[in-house]
């Protein structure tokens, strides 16, 4: 498991309004890359991108490429299907599905696909994912309680298992923390530097102190001005970003002088 | 600032009504006003009992002295404006009391005099060689649900694609078309409904016809729209998160409305269609010249004339047989059962949006 | 920009889903179906009427033409849906003010469930009712009423013996429409933004004077479109009035306590159909074709009206 992503010149466009211009971007296997950035940067939008889930926006489109080892996720006849089969994704409000259990819904990406698997395999399959997103010990007695009764924080780690349980190559978070408490935001953090180990994540974070504790390489995206398109000014590995970063812009955000 | 700039004299015209007054003050007593009404409850029943008035005028008197008495006595003692307040507030009980009447009226009489055919010869028999006492609506009522299980078939599938469509599909122009007709059939006259299936079904088998599906038709034209308000309003409810997250899980979208938003809303379109079942299941209009009337037995709804409740009540009063009480029994019997049927159908709804609603954080 | 060079966009080459396409193809497939269904309406009865608009006059019942035929029809149409909304309109505000402002709590909540109930009671319950209790009740006040207040048309009498006269159709109709009417208002009341409610009271309002500032503005375009909903409603009711009213065709009077009443367009089709044939059954259908345009024209203008309060909502 886990790919290695390229995107070279990646121009996002909301009907006619360009959203985001101009990203090139290695997004290395077996690492943590975060997205930083100011509000309305276009860095969401980006990760969105990297799944086809801004294809869900009518008339949101991309120009550039997005290749995953070898395959261009834009390439003709690519079903954006099948772009997710592979690369999943987290999101900022936990969203188990209400009329499902929590068994059901760590199956759910199986079970809403008519995937057949024998009973014992599936037990397997929940109970592996739960215990990678570390959620094993506290849902294990009411498996079949429904996903909505649990806390914000083990809501988010159930969504986390939910989508490693298809066994995807990436896991995309979408500021993954942000509406949780310091504690869970802890729990959330150690799984990710525990899934690295397995999985090409990629997250966005406001939060810079969570991207300089879990990432290996953080990206800075910033708008050039009101009513400009995103870019990302500068990638690089975290501990440059946050030391010695070689963009001014970059350097005014991590430090909080930015305008 | 100075300290030697003396506090400004108080302006007496603005201070006197507040300066010195308790907070209690220009009320009228504790319990004026209930004693008032009180008062002239009793004067309008002396009138009624003693005087040997109209009952109507005794009560419109003695709810007009009311009225007289207490915003005088307010105006004088609390002022203009708690007067005009303490006017609207007996109008507005007033008229709430006068609205109940009919409504209380309605349902007493209906249960007291559909009270007097509930016996099992009622419920078991058809009309069938009955001309005088006896009889029954076990016909009538078959073939009510027949006809609106027929209704129900056809609307709710049309009905729930369409409401789907709207949400989920629906862009632009014919978006918009089907929104705003959908609302202007809401408003089409049960009896134009009725008129428009039985055109179609002249067409189809000649002038004359009547049949079971033909009244199905027509209570679709009333039910549809109803489905389709209904169901619309419960999937614009499920959240958009939801269907990202299935995507996310590459799900495509057809199975991601099919297994994660239509569940989701189940509880709410359940409610709605129950609902839409309870409004057309009384409709007579367009069953009338639809489905029409026998005396027996039809539960063939492409085969000839099939009785409803609604209908067979309408013609027991229309067009009483041998003795004109006992058709009379049997259309009050007819209509209560009826109206509890469509209680009923209101409280399945209730339960089902109390008990299935899914628990959205 | 760059992008209006470009080639059409990537979208375009996206592969459906056999399944996604079946399923969009057929909930497509019913809003069509719909569109087809309310065109086929307006069609259906048009053909089915063309024959009486074409027929010789003396062959309309009657014998002087459709417009003869119908003119009475319709005049005891709007007569009696307008005077029943004259009367549900104040009543229908009334009860949703006294719901939401002024009775208990604990009972408001039950009212208003009894109120939706009542909005179910199917019609022909009201038309027994209105036949058997209300309109002899109505004998001795009609009688009074054109005695003492005769030199107004609306009473001129002579009383009806039986009670079954247009004023009770149209009480009759008002205590119908008075349930829709109620629900829509009490709806928009429920919705009146707590500050503007809180406002007033700060300001020292009394409950009245709050609802003024507060609560009527707000209801105010919902109370119009919920009385032309009742309108509509009223227009096309049926049952109710072919069972309360003792029609006689032909007589246009405002005169509404007499034995002498215009029929309605619904209640009279309801009335002839089982036993029209030929051109009667079509002369019926021409009706029909004059009541949905009429409900139709009232119908569009409330949902307008409705919904231009919906831009306004965003507002607040």
């Amino acid at each position: 498991m886990a790919k290695r992503i390229e995107v070279k010149d990646l121009d996002i466009y909301y009907d006619k309004f360009l959203a985001v211009q101009g990203v090139s971007m290695t997004i290395q296997p077996r690492s943590v890359t975060a997205l930083i950035g100011p509000s309305g940067c276009g860095k969401s939008t980006f990760l969105r991108t990297l799944n086809r889930m801004h294809e869900l926006v009518p008339n949101a489109r991309v120009e550039g490429s997005v290749v995953m080892d070898d395959d261009d996720l834009y390439g003709p006849n690519v079903d954006p299907v099948n772009v997710r089969r592979q690369i999943g994704m987290v999101f900022q409000r936990a969203n188990p599905f209400p009329t499902m259990s929590i068994y059901d819904n760590v199956a759910a990406g199986l079970k809403l696909n008519n995937k057949r698997l024998k009973k014992s395999d599936m037990d397997d399959l929940v109970e592996r994912s739960l215990k990678s997103a570390n959620l094993w010990e506290e849902v294990k007695d009411r498996l079949h309680k429904p996903g909505s009764g649990l806390s914000g924080g083990q809501q988010q780690r159930l969504c986390i298992a939910r989508a490693i349980a298809v066994q995807p190559e990436v896991l995309l978070m979408d500021e993954p923390c942000s509406a949780l408490d310091p504690i869970s935001t802890q729990a959330i953090e150690d799984l990710m530097l525990e899934l690295k180990a397995n999985y090409t994540i990629v997250i966005v974070t406001h939060n810079m102190q969570q991207a300089a504790r879990v990432s290996d390489t953080t990206g800075f995206f910033n708008l050039q001005g009101v009513g400009k398109p995103g870019e990302l000014v500068e990638i690089d590995e975290t501990t440059r970003i946050f030391s010695t970063p070689s963009q001014k812009a970059t350097e005014d955000y991590i430090s909080g002088r930015f305008g | 600032m100075s300290t030697s700039l003396t506090t400004p004299e108080r302006d007496p015209d603005l201070h006197t009504p507040l300066g010195g007054v308790s907070l209690t003050a220009g009320q009228l007593p504790r319990g004026a006003a209930p004693g008032t009404l009180v008062a002239a409850a009793v004067a309008g029943l002396l009138l009624w009992l003693l005087a040997g008035w109209a009952v109507v005028p005794c009560a419109l008197l003695a709810a007009a002295s009311y009225v007289v008495i207490v915003y005088t006595w307010s105006r004088a003692v609390e002022g203009p404006r708690k007067a005009t307040d303490r006017f609207v507030t007996a109008l507005v009980s007033g008229a709430f009391l006068l609205a109940l009447l009919p409504l209380v009226s309605v349902i007493v009489t209906v249960v007291s005099r559909g009270a007097a055919r509930f016996d099992a010869e009622f419920f078991t028999n058809s009309m069938l060689g009955v001309t005088g006492e006896g009889g029954g609506i076990y016909h009538a009522m078959m073939g009510t649900l027949i006809i609106t299980g027929l209704a129900t078939l056809i609307s709710v599938p049309i009905g729930m694609l369409t409401a789907i469509y709207l949400v989920e599909y629906g862009r632009g122009k014919l978006a918009k078309a089907i929104t705003f007709f959908v609302d202007v059939m809401t408003g089409i006259p049960s009896i134009v409904a009725g008129l428009f299936a039985y055109a179609l079904f002249v067409m189809m088998f000649g002038p004359g016809v009547r049949m079971g599906l033909a009244g199905a038709v027509a209570l679709s034209v009333l039910m549809i729209p109803t489905v389709v308000r209904s169901t619309e309003e419960m999937l614009k409810l499920v959240p958009n998160e939801l269907r990202e997250a299935s995507y996310a899980l590459a799900v495509p979208k057809w199975r991601t409305i099919l297994k994660v938003v239509l569940p989701t809303a189940l509880a709410g379109i359940a409610t709605g269609v129950t609902l839409a079942i309870a409004r057309v299941i009384g409709e007579t209009a367009p069953l009338l010249v639809t489905a029409g009337l026998t005396d027996g037995d039809n539960f063939d709804p492409t085969d000839g004339r099939m009785t409803t409740l609604s209908v067979f009540s309408y013609y027991e009063y229309q067009s009483p047989g041998l003795f004109a009480e006992a058709s009379f029994d049997r259309a009050w019997g007819a209509a209560l059962v009826l109206m509890i049927i469509v209680m009923l159908l209101n409280l399945v709804a209730r339960v089902i949006s109390k008990l299935f609603a899914p628990k959205t954080r | 920009m760059a992008s209006s060079t470009e080639a059409p966009p990537r979208k375009n080459r996206v592969p459906r889903r056999p399944g996604d396409r079946i399923f969009a193809g057929v909930s497509t497939g019913s809003g069509v179906l719909i569109l087809v269904a309310l065109a086929g309406v307006a069609v259906f009865l048009v053909t089915e009427a063309w024959p009486a608009l074409t027929a010789p006059a003396e062959d309309i019942p009657g014998g002087q033409g459709l417009v003869v035929y119908i003119w009475p029809l319709l005049f005891g149409t709007l007569i009696s849906a307008v005077l029943a909304l004259v009367i549900a309109v104040p009543l229908a505000v009334a009860i949703a003010l006294f719901i939401t402002y002024y009775a208990p709590r604990s009972i408001a909540k039950a009212l208003g469930y009894i109120i939706d109930l009542l909005a179910a009671v199917p019609s022909i319950i009201f038309g027994l009712w209105g036949m058997n209790v209300l309109a002899p009740v109505t004998v001795d006040p009609a009688s009074w009423l054109s005695q003492h207040l005769g030199w107004i048309p609306f009473f001129a009498g002579p009383p009806s013996s039986t009670g079954r006269t247009m004023l009770v159709a149209i009480i009759v109709l008002a205590v119908m429409v008075l349930p829709i009417i109620t629900a829509v208002v009490r709806e928009a009341f429920t919705q009146t933004p707590q500050l503007h409610q809180e406002a007033a009271l700060a300001i020292g309002a009394t409950r009245w004077e709050m609802i003024r500032m507060a609560a009527l503005p707000f209801g105010r375009s919902s109370i119009i479109g919920a009385s032309m909903l009742g309108l509509g409603r009223a227009l096309g009711e049926t049952m109710a009035v072919a069972m309360v009213l003792s029609a006689s065709a032909g007589g246009i009077t405002f005169n509404l306590i007499s034995s002498e009443n215009p029929p309605t367009i619904a209640a009279n089709i309801a009335l002839q159909f089982p036993e029209a044939t030929g051109v009667g059954m079509h002369t019926l259908i021409a009706s029909g074709l004059v009541l949905f345009a009429i409900t139709l024209v009232v119908n569009m203008i409330a949902r307008a009206v409705i919904n231009r309060r919906k831009d306004f909502d965003g507002a607040n």
